[in-house]
This record gives C-alpha cells, sequence and structure tokens, in this order.
C-alpha cells in the first residue's frame, strides 16, 4: 500500500510527468492555450495512458521477455500501440458513437506522443507489477492534466499581456519562461512522500 | 534547391530547436550537461540520416494509408540499433540519457523530416538534409547544455571553471532551468537574426497536429 501512495505522489506533484520529466512538452505548450481545451486534452491523455499500459504489459512480460527479445522493447511496443489504436478506433466508433464524439480526435495522440511511449517504458524500467502499472499511468495521466490545466490559467494571462512584453520575448519566448515559473513552483513539493 | 543550401538550412535558417521548435522534450530534459547534449544531438542525428535515406528508397513502395506506422517501425529500429553502440562503447552516456534515447523514436523531427522531405525528394538530397537539420539540432543542445552547465555546476564538458566554484546557481540545472534558458535563447536567437519570435509550435509537419488543432478550433469556435 505504500508503494501505490508513493507512486500516486510521485506521478502527480514531485515528478510531475510534464513539469520534471519533460514528457509530453508538445501538447503542453501546443494545446494550453485555453482551460477548457486542456482539460479536453488531460482527459484525453489519461484515458490513452491507461489503454497503452494494459497492452504493452502483457507483450513485454508474456512475450519479449521469455523470448529473451527484450532489446525489441521500443520496436514492439510502438508498432503495438499503434495497431492498437487503430483497432480502438474502429471499434469505438461502431459501438460507441458519443464517446467517439469527445476522445475520436485525440485517439491518434497515441502513436506517436512521447508521453504515451514513455509511460510504458517508465513501467518496465521501474519493473512495477500490473496492478502498479496502471495505478502509475493514472496518477501520471492526472499529473499531466493538472499541469495542463494550471499552466492554461498562467498562460492566457501571459498572452493577454503580450503587447506589453519585450519584442524579443514575444509568443513562445513568455510562454517558456512563465512554464519555468510553474515548474519552480512545483519544485516546493520535492520531498514529500519520502 | 542546391544541395549546399539543402545541407546548411537546418543549421540557422530553420534550425529546429530555436526557429520550428521541434524536439522539445529532449531538448529541454538531456541538456543538464554539455556532453549529454551533444550525445542526444548526434545519436538523433545518426537517427535521422538513415532513416531519411531507408524511407527516402522505400518512399515508392509505402502505401499512403499506413505509412505512419512505416515510418515509426523504421524509425524505431535505427533507435535501437543507436541504443546498442552506446550501450556497448559509451556506457555512461547511455545511462545519462535514459528512456530519452527511445523516445527518440516519436522526436518529431525525425517524423517530421520524413514526412516533408525525404518521401519527396532524392536519397542524396535526403541525406544530406539529414544531415543538416541533425548538426542544427545538436548545436541548439550543445548550446543549450553548454549554458545549463556553466551555471548550474560551474564546470564545461567536464572541466572546472575556474571562480565560477561556490557561484553556481542549482536551478539551472533543475527541470524549471530547462524551460528557461530555452525561453531566453530562443529570444536572443531571434533578436540576432533581426526575426519576430515564434508564436506557436512547428506542428504542421506532426502526425498529430490534426487532433491537437482539431480540439484548439473546435474550442475558439
Amino acid at each position: 500500500m505504500n508503494t501505490i501512495i508513493g507512486i500516486i505522489i510521485a506521478a502527480v506533484l514531485t515528478n510531475n510527468f510534464v513539469l520534471s520529466k519533460f514528457y509530453g512538452c508538445c501538447p503542453f505548450l501546443g494545446v494550453s492555450k485555453r482551460v477548457d481545451s486542456s482539460i479536453g486534452m488531460g482527459a484525453a491523455v489519461i484515458f490513452v495512458m491507461i489503454c497503452a499500459s494494459l497492452v504493452t504489459y502483457p507483450i513485454y512480460y508474456f512475450l519479449l521477455l521469455p523470448l529473451e527479445l527484450t532489446y525489441l522493447r521500443t520496436v514492439a511496443f510502438i508498432f503495438v500501440i499503434a495497431v492498437f489504436v487503430q483497432l480502438l478506433e474502429i471499434v469505438i466508433k461502431k459501438l460507441m458513437p458519443p464517446l467517439y464524439k469527445t476522445l475520436g480526435v485525440y485517439l491518434p495522440l497515441i502513436t506517436t506522443n512521447c508521453a504515451v511511449l514513455g509511460v510504458t517504458i517508465m513501467n518496465i524500467d521501474e519493473s512495477y507489477t500490473f496492478f502498479e502499472s496502471i495505478v502509475n499511468s493514472l496518477f501520471s495521466g492526472i499529473g499531466f492534466a493538472l499541469a495542463m490545466v494550471i499552466f492554461s490559467g498562467v498562460r492566457s494571462r501571459v498572452d493577454d499581456a503580450d503587447s506589453e512584453t519585450p519584442e524579443m520575448f514575444r509568443g513562445i519566448p513568455a510562454t517558456l519562461v512563465a512554464a519555468a515559473i510553474v515548474s519552480m513552483s512545483f519544485l516546493g513539493f520535492g520531498g514529500l512522500g519520502q | 534547391m542546391s544541395n549546399i543550401s539543402t545541407l546548411t538550412k537546418g543549421i540557422l535558417k530553420e534550425n529546429p530547436v530555436f526557429v520550428s521548435l521541434l524536439g522539445m522534450c529532449p531538448t529541454l530534459a538531456v541538456t543538464t550537461g554539455a556532453f549529454n547534449g551533444i550525445g542526444m544531438g548526434l545519436s538523433t542525428t545518426f537517427v535521422l540520416i538513415c532513416s531519411n535515406l531507408v524511407i527516402c528508397l522505400l518512399r515508392k513502395l509505402i502505401p499512403s494509408q499506413v505509412k505512419l506506422p512505416c515510418y515509426i517501425v523504421i524509425i524505431a529500429t535505427f533507435v535501437t540499433l543507436i541504443q546498442f553502440l552506446l550501450h556497448g562503447f559509451v556506457p555512461s552516456l547511455y545511462t545519462s540519457l535514459g528512456a530519452f534515447l527511445e523516445l527518440i523514436t516519436v522526436n518529431c523531427i525525425i517524423l517530421g523530416r520524413a514526412e516533408m522531405f525525404a518521401s519527396k525528394n532524392k536519397p542524396f538530397a535526403s541525406v544530406l538534409d539529414g544531415i543538416g537539420m541533425g548538426l542544427g539540432f545538436t548545436l541548439a543542445l550543445f548550446l543549450m547544455g553548454s549554458v545549463r552547465e556553466i551555471f548550474g555546476s560551474g564546470t564545461w564538458l567536464g572541466i572546472i571553471i575556474p571562480g565560477m566554484t561556490g557561484h553556481t546557481m542549482s536551478l539551472f540545472i533543475m527541470p524549471a532551468g530547462g524551460f528557461f534558458v530555452l525561453g531566453i535563447l530562443i529570444a536572443v536567437v531571434s533578436k540576432l537574426s533581426k526575426r519576430k519570435p515564434p508564436k506557436k509550435l512547428g506542428c504542421a509537419n506532426c502526425p498529430n497536429a490534426s487532433a491537437c488543432n482539431a480540439k484548439c478550433e473546435e474550442a475558439s469556435s
């Protein structure tokens, strides 16, 4: 039980997925312009990360490990994730049209997002059990969504002040400096849960 | 486009990090030291050159419906190769790059160049493009790594800089410092090249762009 709580605290606060591990910076910087779109994106990433961990865990422990093919992990994982997403998309479209409408646009993300591949690799590297892997994926996703929602609030203020920013900092540079300050505030959680 | 401009455009004019804002994750994550930056940059360059060449040679054979999975499998193969090479010859670098070595697979510079350049051009030009973009990426990572290492640890490529001892700011080698240094460097590069700093990420070549943008437009409408 202690390990589970440790995983949860680390994933959401102390080792936040975006702000201290830098997984998934593209969506973090690209979609965080508005609070409502970052909530949608965060929810989709949580869903997608759990699915990816569900498929890659058995692949690694029941296929690659017994056959001593662990070095093929990257190729196998990315291929399985890509195929699985295509299948999932077809199934959801057919069986659950409302869900498809909300999550459908995000599904292609699963294939080429470093947050998704990153969480599956992390589950293996930290040798988590199946249950721990799922918990880790769920809360890493929540950490991602939390960082994104907080940052979208900060960012809308920064964007409003665009005309007062020095010209060389307008746009992305100012956004990155704001991200640095948000990341610094998460440093305050350091040492928690040890 | 002449061969020389194909080679040099990636280094300055279309620098993947400072101008196109591609590959943000490794740029921010591994640049706590100058040596790590060079290592990550050169590994990515190797994968970029090889995947550009192979994808270019296979461009007529890959059906467009399944091109993304095909590209990713080709790229992942070369990533596995570079993992073996680093593990065997530079184990210290292999350990310090960690999971980000494997995550080269989903680096948008590589997928972007495959989609934008290699699938449309001749093999020789594709290799030149890979070399140019790779060197531009390496240069940017080396610069980031140098700034963070000098201010954060008081060393450069492991050599102790006299006068910096006792005056280091550990913030620079912390995650927050990554965002900060990159923001400053982009601003400085835009100032020096007399251009406006970029307004948004270079999502044009990203296979995820449709997903991200669709939601942005939906939210703003």
